[in-house]
């Protein structure tokens, strides 16, 4: 047996605890972000013209069939050949964000397709735009029938924030990974940052299920009603 | 491709898992022994690391790590069997028995003694700040409000993090190839790394004017051994005591960095 020494590593901390910290402001930067993203990429691909919709379509599919961390490394190493510079912690949320968006177009595409058609009627008859119907209309019970689906994807995009720490991020891996090199104690680090991610996954995961109904949808019946 | 060696989270759960499983008994032997019966040595080698350990245009492994493990094997009258691994996970491999021994620029500190034994010293090597020539830089004050790129884990590591002012700001990142795609890409302005990494680096970026700043370390190349293998340890020794009276380091020292091997501590 390898003598465990959890001592060695909680002894760092403070380090976890700001590697933490960063992990979730990055997820909820790019949950708020990767959402807005998703939702207008799934309104042009349902509802857009042709090219736009093309364009919508050959985003989603090339992020969703590319690996997350190959997309953060073009992000932080391949645009400044482009010009564009952009600090780790920045360049994490835009490959968190881009990738969640894709996910979350199709995750929202499939809400909005099994949206009853007598209800679009309904709505066209009392005469809304189609922007009102859209938004009034489509859009929140869209939300509501495939948000345990979302909630999963924004947890998955929290937990692939892990490789952000290769850009040298500072969030929980790059931590645990800095006071493994330290002190060599890597199964003990590993094990701590997983219990980490694990908390932090739970919490999340209860605070997006409680905060969706309250702010992003309302009180919808479940599909099928 | 060095992405899959990129996932070191997964890579060392797996490896500590392996250790977990290994029973005690297996440990308390020396390596030398197991080396003997299997008729061959698992080596660590670094494949990031011109001209000590890199992967050439065949796909095989080379460099004077490299050449240094098959001398080892061939003293040792078994085969050798290479290893890749990067400056973060080195010492787990060794560790956890996925190596027999470490080649791969290790260099010698206290953190790293309490862990794994060390052999004499087998070939030269430093450590230094290298930045582009119009930066005025001329002591680790001056690393306050610059941003420095450094491998993880890695010498370079632990002697910048030692001088630097609390104003640098050091960006950690996972292998040569990151810390030197950053400092290329301009998201780092100083990069701290080894002789030969920034030798490479400077050859095929000259329009960046990269030039030598400021000495962190000499530090001499070790190679290293499971902690209190003793049996295996003096072997190594002998070997490389014989290599370098009879001047195989001194050829392997030339061939690879130009110059040869000099003082070598034992």
């Amino acid at each position: 047996m390898i003598q465990l020494d959890f001592a060695a590593v909680l002894v760092d901390w403070p380090l976890l605890l700001r590697g933490a910290a960063l992990t979730l402001a990055l997820t909820a930067a790019a949950t708020v972000l990767g959402l807005a993203l998703g939702v207008a990429c799934a309104r042009l691909r349902t509802h857009g013209g042709a090219v736009v919709r093309a364009l919508a379509t050959a985003y989603v599919e090339l992020i969703r069939n590319t690996p997350f961390i190959v997309q953060l490394f073009f992000i932080f190493f391949g645009l400044p050949s482009l010009g564009l510079r952009l600090s780790s912690e920045a360049a994490s949320v835009i490959a968190m964000t881009l990738n969640l968006g894709a996910y979350a177009a199709e995750i929202v595409r499939a809400g909005i397709d099994a949206t009853p058609r007598g209800q679009l009627e309904a709505a066209r008859s009392l005469a809304m735009t189609e922007g009102q119907v859209f938004r009034k209309v489509v859009l929140p019970p869209a939300l509501g029938r495939v948000w345990p689906a979302m909630v999963s994807q924004i947890v998955i995009v929290m937990l692939g924030s892990a490789v952000c720490g290769q850009i040298a991020a500072q969030e929980l891996s790059y931590f645990t990974n800095l006071i493994m090199s330290r002190n060599f104690r890597s199964f003990e680090a590993n094990l701590v940052a997983a219990a980490l991610y694990l908390a932090m996954a739970v919490l999340l995961r209860q605070a997006l299920a409680w905060a969706g109904p309250r702010w992003l949808f309302g009180r919808v019946a479940p599909a099928g009603r | 491709m060095s992405l899959q060696r990129r996932s070191l989270l997964a890579l060392t759960l797996a490896i500590g898992l392996a250790g977990l499983l290994r029973s005690p008994a297996a440990l308390a032997d020396s390596a030398l022994d197991a080396i003997a019966a299997r008729k061959s040595i698992a080596v660590a080698i670094p494949t990031d690391f011109p001209p000590y350990g890199f992967v050439g245009t065949d796909m095989a492994p080379q460099g004077l790590d490299v050449d240094m493990a098959r001398l080892v094997a061939a003293r040792l009258g078994v085969a050798v069997e290479l290893v890749p691994v990067t400056s973060a996970n080195r010492i787990p491999y060794l560790q956890t028995h996925k190596a027999d021994l470490v080649i791969s620029t290790l260099g010698k500190n206290p953190e790293r003694e309490k862990v794994i034994d060390f052999s004499a010293a087998y070939s030269p090597f430093f450590q230094a700040v290298f930045a582009p020539r119009a930066m005025a830089l001329h002591g680790a004050a001056d690393l306050s409000g610059k941003s420095i790129g450094v491998t993880r884990g890695a010498i370079e590591d632990m002697e910048l993090t030692k001088i630097a002012p609390a104003g640098a700001d050091i960006k950690r990142f996972e292998d040569n190839n990151a810390t030197v795609s950053a400092f290329v890409s301009g998201q780092v302005q100083v990069i701290a790394t080894g002789a030969s990494v920034a030798g490479n680096l400077m050859a095929r970026n000259p329009q960046l004017g990269t030039e030598f700043k400021l000495l962190l370390k000499d530090s001499p190349n070790f190679i290293g051994v499971a902690k209190g293998d003793d049996k295996l340890r003096l072997k190594v020794n002998e070997i490389i005591a014989a290599a370098k009276a009879s001047g195989e380091i001194d050829k392997l020292c030339l061939k690879w960095l130009g110059r040869p091997a000099g003082e070598l501590p034992n």
